[in-house]
């Protein structure tokens, strides 16, 4: 009989011995071409920052991007008609890993994982030309306008109206939770068209809206961990051109709902959560507890094993995610898992690095975390940064579709209640 | 990337699912749960008519030579209709030893027969200060001429009432461990069997200054060690398959009782509160998939099995008990009474949970290990 998955596994044990032995020769050589890539070509300021926890800039992403571009690896999970990899999941699976494993900056994922998509998906072939490239090129840095103030969970209660008045859309209105906005050239926006009496997801466009337009605030929302990650984006009569449609008038929420799933099956991070668990258990040998490594600590070694054991399975189910993507079949409400459980692992660890800390869980001293800070520095590595990154990650639970929302999908699609 | 299964192993999934279906209705169980044995002549006839007694071992010992993988769909169907039939204890512990210590001569005596269905087996390792660890061995292996004195206590021996042969483990003279072959009726040799919570059947098994013959020493004790870890290991992965069986019947059960069942005027499906607690219960059952194919695959690579057998077993262990427990409380006061399969099947995987090491013994297995 044949062996199951005979020509393909990876390294859920996590040792570099059990990859060699479930990787084909193909997908070895593929490894080792984006581990030289990675050696050559990853800017090491920028990695420097990223394995110290120290904060990136606008330009740090771009810089980054632009390496990937010149490379051709920028649109990882685009088709290659539109420029993108084409890859087989297994080779995305090992560019996430090794991108993480160098300490490679997180791709940001506005345009390349969200509003592109939904263009080359359903935008026509004017707005691909215009859009995909500048897309592909990171030159246009996107942000996203879904959320409102008044819409949360409920998103299809959106208020933000879209009148149409000769060749233009007059918006008015208030998006918020708009992460790196202040840095945005362009916004997606889903918009309300339809008129009153219409069923809600029935009369929602979605808009690409150019962030100069005459008409266009952001104001800064400060987060728990101090910095200014997300905005409000306020619009007041605001002109869009009828040509930055994409699909049909009241049929965004297709787009909306396509771009939701595809963004719960890049939520899930398996790679920089096991990145940040390898960082945990280095610390947790190198910290004395009542004498002896913290790891060595039978509670703590415990919640570290439990938290590890959920990562290693977690890592198999985006897998089998992967594989059913790759035949054709589009991400499911099995994504849903990847949402929550990738979430709710990434916040133990998140945890378990506060409580390694110690002490130095109370300094909050984010001056230090600047490249260049050359003071006195508190606590050991980056001990002093585990409670804010720990205070900010509460926010992965509760995008993307809340946890409670993606339970209701389960409940819904997968169970039939 | 193919997580799909070969045309061969669906046809053995088809063909245990079938048997299933049509021969291990709740009511049908109940019955064999409650004869003599334990369990039914007939099935274990049918099971090596079918070939699955013969499915592990090798083909130079005249069997079909399955690997891990096709294990797991067995007991994957078999956890679906709580299947009482000894296959763990008789086929992959006992066969499973004899085919990796025995030489041609005890193989040739045990393994036709074991296929054909003659022959049952059952495997004494575990003891009453062991626990889980499979080198605190207390029961001893003396010399006496040529042959064996043998003399302990092993607990939990899973089906030794019916065992036609019991390998016991013990501790020899030159530090190595033994597996020795006895007949349950030797000298010196008490069984106390008894019913598990589960339904199968054990015994406890003492042994005082039993006589052995030398060929009664499967191999050599040097090699006893190494095998009773690879043997056990192998075993706790078709318990895991056997649990993931198991919990999905349970999900699927709860998920279509739920819809049935009203109160307040409306199905007990429709309450939010309710709907969240299965969609965990979806979670964990398929995080418990995920790790089970993962730990076959290292299996299937020929990979060290310690690390991701432990990890397995933890993770599967903490989806069982929380589903487990999960299904009685969705199904409210008919999911704690005898009546019901739901209980049984929460039965079954609180004894899954106990076998081979707890979630707290292979948690702490899997932490200490090298990766």
């Amino acid at each position: 009989m044949v062996r199951v998955c005979g020509e393909y596994a990876v390294h859920g044990a996590g040792t570099e011995e059990h990859m060699n032995k479930q990787f084909t020769a193909d997908e070895l050589a593929f490894r080792d071409e984006v581990r030289a890539f990675l050696r050559e070509r990853l800017p090491e300021d920028i990695s420097h920052k990223v394995r110290n926890d120290l904060v990136l800039g606008r330009d740090d992403y771009v810089r980054w991007q632009k390496v990937l571009h010149a490379r051709g690896w920028a649109g990882v999970n685009w088709p290659v008609e539109h420029g993108g990899t084409g890859w087989t999941p297994v080779q995305k699976y090992i560019f996430a890993g090794e991108c993480a494993a160098a300490y490679a900056p997180r791709i940001v994922p506005f345009g390349l994982a969200m509003v592109g998509p939904v263009i080359y998906t359903f935008g026509n072939a004017g707005q691909k030309a215009r859009f995909l490239p500048d897309i592909l090129a990171s030159n246009v840095w996107w942000c996203q306008g879904y959320s409102e103030p008044g819409a949360g969970s409920d998103l299809a209660s959106l208020r933000t109206s879209a009148v149409r008045d000769g060749d233009h859309y007059v918006v008015n209105g208030t998006k918020t939770w708009t992460t790196m906005g202040q840095w945005a050239d362009w916004i997606f926006c889903l918009v309300r068209t339809g008129g009153p009496g219409v069923k809600p997801q029935a009369g929602i466009s979605f808009l690409l809206i150019d962030m100069q337009t005459p008409g266009i605030r952001v104001s800064p929302i400060r987060l728990l961990d101090g910095t200014p990650e997300v905005n409000e984006v306020h619009f007041d009569n605001v002109r869009v051109p009828a040509a930055n449609l994409v699909g049909e008038e009241n049929r965004g929420w297709t787009c909306a709902k396509y771009l939701l799933t595809h963004e719960r099956t890049g939520i899930a991070q398996v790679a920089k959560s096991r990145v940040r668990l390898a960082r945990l258990k280095e610390i947790a040998r190198a910290t004395a507890h009542e004498g002896a490594p913290l790891l060595e600590d039978p509670l703590f070694a415990r919640r570290v094993a439990e938290v590890e054991t959920d990562l290693i399975a977690l890592e198999y189910t985006e897998l089998r995610a992967l594989a059913s993507v790759s035949t054709g079949k589009a991400p499911g409400p099995e994504s849903s898992i990847l949402k929550i459980k990738g979430t709710e692992i990434a916040q133990s660890i998140d945890e378990l690095l506060v409580e390694a800390a110690g002490w130095y869980a109370l300094p909050f001293v984010p001056e230090q975390f600047h490249a260049g800070y050359e003071g006195w520095r508190i606590g050991p590595g980056a001990a002093a940064n585990a409670a804010p990154i720990y205070f900010n990650n509460r926010k992965a639970s509760i995008y993307g579709g809340s946890n409670e929302i993606q339970r209701n999908i389960i409940a819904k699609d997968v169970l039939g209640l | 990337m193919d997580f799909d299964y070969t045309q061969e192993q669906q046809l053995l999934r088809d063909s245990v699912a079938r048997f299933v279906r049509e021969q291990y209705a709740f009511d049908a169980r109940r019955g064999i749960v409650a004869s003599a044995r334990g369990f039914s002549s007939q099935h274990w006839k049918l099971f090596a008519d079918l070939g699955w007694l013969a499915l592990p071992v090798a083909e130079d010992d005249g069997g079909l030579g399955a690997g891990l993988t096709e294990l797991a769909i067995l007991f994957e169907q078999f956890g679906k209709g709580l299947v009482v039939e000894p296959y763990l204890a008789s086929i992959v512990l006992g066969a499973g030893l004899v085919a990796e210590l025995g030489n041609p001569a005890q193989r040739e005596a045990m393994l036709p027969a074991i296929m054909a269905g003659d022959m049952q087996l059952a495997l004494a390792f575990a003891e009453p200060a062991s626990r889980y660890g499979l080198a605190r061995i207390a029961t001893t292996a003396g010399r006496r001429g040529e042959g064996w004195s043998l003399s302990g206590h092993k607990c939990v021996a899973l089906n030794a009432p019916n065992a036609d042969a019991i390998l016991v483990s013990a501790r020899a003279a030159d530090g190595g461990i033994g597996v020795f072959r006895v007949a349950p009726d030797s000298a010196g040799l008490a069984l106390h069997g008894y019913a598990t919570i589960d339904g199968s059947r054990a015994a406890d098994v003492t042994l005082d200054a039993v006589q052995l013959p030398a060929d009664a020493l499967l191999g050599t004790t040097a090699a006893g060690p190494g095998a009773l870890a690879r043997v056990i290991d192998r075993a706790t992965l078709c318990v895991c398959a056997e649990a993931v069986g198991a919990m999905d019947a349970l999900l699927w059960k709860t998920v279509e009782y739920t819809k049935t069942r009203r109160q307040f005027g409306v199905a007990i499906a429709s309450f939010q509160a309710l709907q969240h607690r299965m969609a965990e219960m979806f979670i964990e059952l398929e995080q418990s998939r995920s790790i089970l194919m993962m730990a076959l695959m290292a299996a299937e690579a020929g990979e060290a099995l310690a690390r991701p057998v432990s990890a397995a077993k933890a993770r599967i262990g903490r989806a069982a008990r929380r589903i487990g427990q999960e299904a009685i409380q969705l199904h409210g006061g008919i999911g704690v009474t005898d009546e019901l399969d739901v209980g049984h099947y929460f039965k079954r995987l609180t004894a899954i949970e106990a076998l081979f090491g707890n979630t707290d013994f292979h948690l702490r297995r899997f932490g200490e290990s090298h990766d």
